[in-house]
C-alpha cells in the first residue's frame, strides 16, 4: 500500500480498484462478522465454510467476505451470496456443504435454508424482497454488507474517500459548512442541533481546534455506532477528515467504549491503513493539510456521552460534567475550541458532501433531515437495525419492518432515547419519527434506541430499572441528580414491592420536575422522563401497584401469583417437566396444579405453556 | 490476598510505553493492565505515578470512577451479564438468578476458587441477540435459563 500523493493518485487508485470489481466473475460469499451474529457463531460456520471451499478446490472461483452488521441480527449468524443476493439466516456449520453445492457453485438457493416471513409463512430466497429491508432506506449503512471494514480498497472501491477529495481540492471551509447546514443534517447522537451551526461556531474560535467522534454510546439498547464503527470505519474517518478541513483542526479523536472491542480494532485498522495511503497525516494529497486522528477508550461511563464530561475524560481525569457557561465549541478538550458529533453524524457527512445539500434535505421531514438508524429490539419479531427517512411512522417500523409482537401477544408501548427518554403508547403508533415529535409526546430520539414492550412489561417496574441505571452513573457532583433519584428510586421500589403509599405518585412528579429543573448536566435533567411518562401514559398500573397491590404484567414478584387455567390446560405436562421446583403436578391429560408453597415465580412455565394457560392474578 | 502479586514490570513498562507515559492515557494504561491481571493490582500503582507523572488520587479517582477497572483481583473468567434496556425486557434478571444460583455467589463477587466473577454490565451492543452475557470477550447471545448454565459448564470443565 504506497502512500497517495495528489488527488490524481488517489482516482487512478479508485478507478483500477472498480474496474477490478466489475471484471471479478467470482461469486461473493459476503458473511456478517458483526457482534449480533458473532454472538450466535460467525466463526464456526465461517471456518466451515473455508474448509468445504478448500475441499471442492474452488478457492478461485469464489470470495468470502467478513463483513460488518448487516442489521438483521436476529437471523444470524446471516450469509448473502452474490451477484443473485441469495440470503440465508440462522446458519449452522451443518447447512455449508450444501449451501457450496447448490448455491456457491451452481447460483440456485436451497429451499430448506431460505429465511421464511412470519407473517405470509412463504420461503423468500432474496435479500431484497424480504420485508425487514425492503421497506428500508439504507443509506449510511447499506454499504455495511458489501465491504470487508479491514480492507481500505474495498471502502475506495465503492467511492470511498470521493468526498473527502471534493471537500479537499474543490472547495473551501466555508463552502463544505455551507452545504452542510443547507442539507439541514442534526446531531444524531440524541441533541438534535444542527451540526453546520456547530462547525461554524467552533470555526469561529481562536485556537488550537480539536474534533472528536463520540463513539460512547452508551445508551442501553442502542448498537447503530457500534456497527458503523465495526461494519463501515471508514465512512466516520472520512467525514472526520471532511469536519477537520472546514473547520480547520488537525487532531481529532474517537472516543469509543472498551466494551466494544471489535469496533476498536476495526478503526484502529482504518486508521493504520488511511496513515500509510496518506489520507490521515502530514502535507495530505499534496495539500499542505495536516490532520490524524487517535482513539480513546472510555471506561464504561454513561454519563460520558455528555459534552464536557467526555473531553474531562478524554483528558484522562474522571468523567465529571461541568456547567455550560461556556461551550465546548468555544473552550473544551485543552480548553481549546471543540466540536463533538456522534458517529452516526460524521457518517452522514460523505454523502451531502458527494450528493449535495438539496438532494439529502428532499429526504425526510421539514426539520429533521435524512435518514435515522434505530435499533429495534425488545419485544418485536424482527430485532436489528433499521435504516429508515426521518417521519416513518412507530407503525411502518415496528410492525410492517419489525414484523410485530412476537407470540401473538399484544404490544404495550415502544421507549425510545434511552434512560433520558420516554415510553411511547399505542395511541401514539401512527407518529411520524422525528425529532420535534418524539419530544412532543414527552419522549426524545436519543441515539435511536426503540425498545418494543408488550404486555408482559411492567411499565413501573421499567421506570424503576431505568433510575436504578441512572443512579449508577450519576456522577454525584450536584444534589439533585445524586439524591434526587436515589429518592425517586426508593418510591419506586417500595411500589414495585407492594408498599407503596397513596400520594407516591404525586411526590414523584414533583420530586422529578425538581430534578429536571435543578440538575447540572443532561442526565439529571433528562433522568425522571421515564418516570414522568410511564405516570402520564400507564397511571393505572402505577395505581394497581399501590392500591390493588397487583403488578398487572406480572413481573413485580410480591405483588402476582402464577394460577393454572383448569378451563385451558390440557395437561401436556411441559409445564410440570420444566419447573425448576416441581410445583405443578397433575396427571396427563388432566387440569394440573400450582403448588404456591413451592412456586419461586421465576416465570419458566408461562414462558414455556403453549395454550396460555398458565395465568397472573 | 497474603501473597504479594509478582509484576511483570517489561510488560508493565511496555504498555506505558505503548502510549508514550501520556497522563491522558491513564484510564486505557489502566485497562491495558487490566488486561493481563484481570485488575489493576495495587503493586502497579507507584509504577504509574512515577511513569505518568500523575499524583495518585488521581489514579484512584480514576480506577474508581471507570467500571472497567477493578482494583481488587477478578476470576479467570469474567461474567457479565447485560442488563441493558433490550436485554431486561427479554429477562436478563432470570439470566442473573441462575448465574448467581449456580456459581453461589453474589453479583460483584469472585467463586473462592477466582474462576469465575460475576458482574452485570450496562448494555454490550449486542441488543437484538438477547438476553446476552459475555464470558471475557466473547459473547453469547439468545440466551435461557438452561443455556447459560451450558455455558458455564463449558468453561468449568476447560478448567478442569
Amino acid at each position: 500500500m504506497a502512500k497517495l500523493e495528489n488527488r490524481q493518485a488517489l482516482e487512478k487508485l479508485r478507478s483500477s480498484l472498480q474496474n477490478r470489481l466489475q471484471d471479478s466473475k467470482k461469486r461473493l460469499i459476503s458473511l456478517c462478522a458483526g457482534s449480533g451474529c458473532g454472538a450466535y457463531g460467525t466463526t464456526k460456520v465461517h471456518e466451515a465454510l473455508l474448509k468445504e471451499i478448500a475441499r471442492q478446490k474452488i478457492e478461485n472461483e469464489v470470495e468470502v467476505k467478513l463483513t460488518g452488521c448487516h442489521g438483521f441480527c436476529e437471523k444470524g449468524p446471516i450469509m448473502v451470496i452474490h451477484p443473485e443476493g441469495i440470503f440465508y439466516p440462522q446458519l449452522k456449520e451443518a447447512h455449508i456443504n450444501e449451501i457450496v453445492e447448490k448455491t456457491v457453485k451452481g447460483g440456485q438457493p436451497v429451499s430448506a435454508l431460505a429465511f421464511k416471513d412470519p407473517a405470509t409463512k412463504k420461503k423468500i430466497f432474496h435479500e431484497s424482497d424480504i420485508p425487514f429491508y425492503k421497506l428500508q432506506q439504507r443509506l449510511i449503512f447499506g454499504n455495511n454488507g458489501i465491504i470487508d471494514p479491514t480492507s481500505i480498497e474495498d471502502y475506495i472501491a465503492v467511492g470511498g474517500y470521493s468526498a473527502f477529495e471534493k471537500a479537499l481540492c474543490d472547495m473551501t471551509p466555508e463552502t463544505i459548512i455551507d452545504e452542510v447546514k443547507k442539507s439541514g443534517l442534526r446531531g444524531r447522537g440524541g441533541g438534535g442541533f444542527p451540526t453546520g451551526v456547530k462547525w461554524e461556531t467552533c470555526r469561529r474560535h481562536k485556537g488550537e481546534r480539536y474534533l472528536i467522534c463520540n463513539a460512547d454510546e452508551g445508551d442501553p439498547g442502542a448498537y447503530m455506532d457500534r456497527s458503523l464503527l465495526e461494519g463501515n470505519p471508514h465512512s466516520v474517518l472520512e467525514g472526520m477528515i471532511i469536519g477537520a478541513i472546514a473547520i480547520g483542526t488537525r487532531e481529532g479523536y474517537v472516543y469509543v467504549r472498551h466494551e466494544y472491542p471489535l469496533a476498536v480494532k476495526n478503526l484502529g485498522l482504518a486508521l493504520d491503513s488511511a496513515r500509510r495511503m496518506g489520507l490521515l497525516g502530514k502535507d495530505i494529497l499534496g495539500s499542505g493539510f495536516d490532520f490524524d486522528i487517535h482513539i480513546s477508550r472510555g471506561g464504561g461511563a454513561f454519563v460520558c456521552g455528555e459534552s464536557t464530561a467526555l473531553m474531562a475524560s478524554l483528558e484522562g481525569n474522571p468523567g465529571r460534567p461541568r456547567a455550560k457557561y461556556i461551550h465546548t465549541v468555544e473552550k473544551g478538550f485543552r480548553q481549546g475550541p471543540s466540536n463533538l458529533n456522534n458517529v452516526e453524524t460524521w457518517a452522514n457527512v460523505p454523502y451531502i458532501i458527494n450528493k449535495g445539500a438539496d438532494w439529502f434535505a428532499s429526504i425526510g421531514t421539514e426539520r429533521s433531515k435524512g435518514t435515522k438508524i434505530f435499533s429495534l429490539v425488545g419485544k418485536v419479531v424482527n430485532t436489528g437495525l433499521v435504516e429508515v427517512p426521518m417521519g416513518t411512522t412507530l407503525r411502518t417500523i415496528i410492525y410492517d419492518i419489525g414484523g410485530g409482537i412476537p407470540k401473538k401477544k399484544k404490544f404495550k408501548a415502544v421507549q425510545t432515547g434511552g434512560p433520558s427518554g420516554g415510553c411511547i403508547p399505542e395511541q401514539f403508533l401512527d407518529l411520524g419519527v422525528d425529532f420535534d415529535q418524539l419530544t412532543k409526546v414527552g419522549s426524545m430520539m436519543g441515539s435511536g434506541g426503540m425498545i418494543v414492550m408488550d404486555q408482559d412489561t411492567c411499565m413501573v417496574d421499567l421506570a424503576r430499572y431505568f433510575l436504578d441505571f441512572l443512579k449508577e452513573e450519576s456522577c454525584g457532583q450536584c444534589n439533585p441528580c445524586r439524591e434526587g433519584i436515589d429518592r425517586m428510586l426508593e418510591i419506586l421500589t417500595d411500589i414495585c414491592q407492594g408498599e407503596g403509599k397513596e400520594r407516591d405518585i404525586e411526590l414523584l412528579e414533583e420530586l422529578g420536575a425538581m430534578i429536571q429543573k435543578a440538575s447540572l448536566c443532561g442526565l439529571g435533567t433528562s433522568a425522571a422522563n421515564p418516570v414522568l411518562t410511564t405516570i402520564l401514559y400507564f397511571r393505572d398500573e402505577y395505581e394497581a401497584h399501590i392500591n390493588e397491590k397487583k403488578c398487572p404484567a406480572g413481573v413485580c414478584k410480591n405483588l402476582f401469583h402464577y394460577e393454572v387455567d383448569e378451563e385451558v390446560c390440557n395437561g401436556c405436562r411441559l409445564c410440570s417437566l420444566k419447573c425448576p421446583e416441581e410445583a405443578i403436578t397433575g396427571e396427563k391429560k388432566k387440569p394440573h396444579l400450582l403448588d404456591q408453597d413451592k412456586c419461586i415465580k421465576c416465570g419458566i412455565c408461562y414462558d414455556v405453556c403453549k395454550f396460555d394457560a398458565i395465568a397472573i392474578k | 490476598m497474603e501473597n504479594r502479586l509478582e509484576i511483570d514490570r517489561e510488560k508493565i513498562d511496555s504498555i506505558i510505553r505503548t502510549y508514550d507515559a501520556n497522563p491522558e492515557a491513564l484510564l486505557m494504561t489502566m485497562q491495558d493492565i487490566s488486561d493481563i491481571y484481570n485488575y489493576v493490582p495495587p503493586e502497579v500503582i507507584p509504577i504509574l505515578i512515577e511513569k505518568l507523572g500523575v499524583k495518585e488520587s488521581l489514579v484512584y479517582s480514576v480506577a474508581t470512577f471507570y467500571k472497567t477497572i477493578s482494583l481488587e483481583p477478578r476470576g479467570k473468567h469474567v461474567v457479565s451479564v447485560c442488563t441493558g434496556t433490550a436485554c431486561h425486557v427479554r429477562g436478563a434478571e432470570k439470566i442473573m438468578d441462575a448465574l448467581k444460583e449456580k456459581l453461589d455467589i453474589e453479583e460483584g463477587q469472585s467463586t473462592d476458587d477466582l474462576l469465575f466473577t460475576l458482574e452485570a454490565v450496562r448494555c454490550v451492543g449486542c441488543c437484538a441477540s438477547g438476553p446476552v452475557i459475555t464470558v471475557n470477550k466473547e459473547t453469547h447471545g439468545g440466551l435461557d435459563r438452561s443455556g447459560v448454565l451450558k455455558i458455564i459448564d463449558g468453561y468449568e470443565q476447560n478448567a478442569s
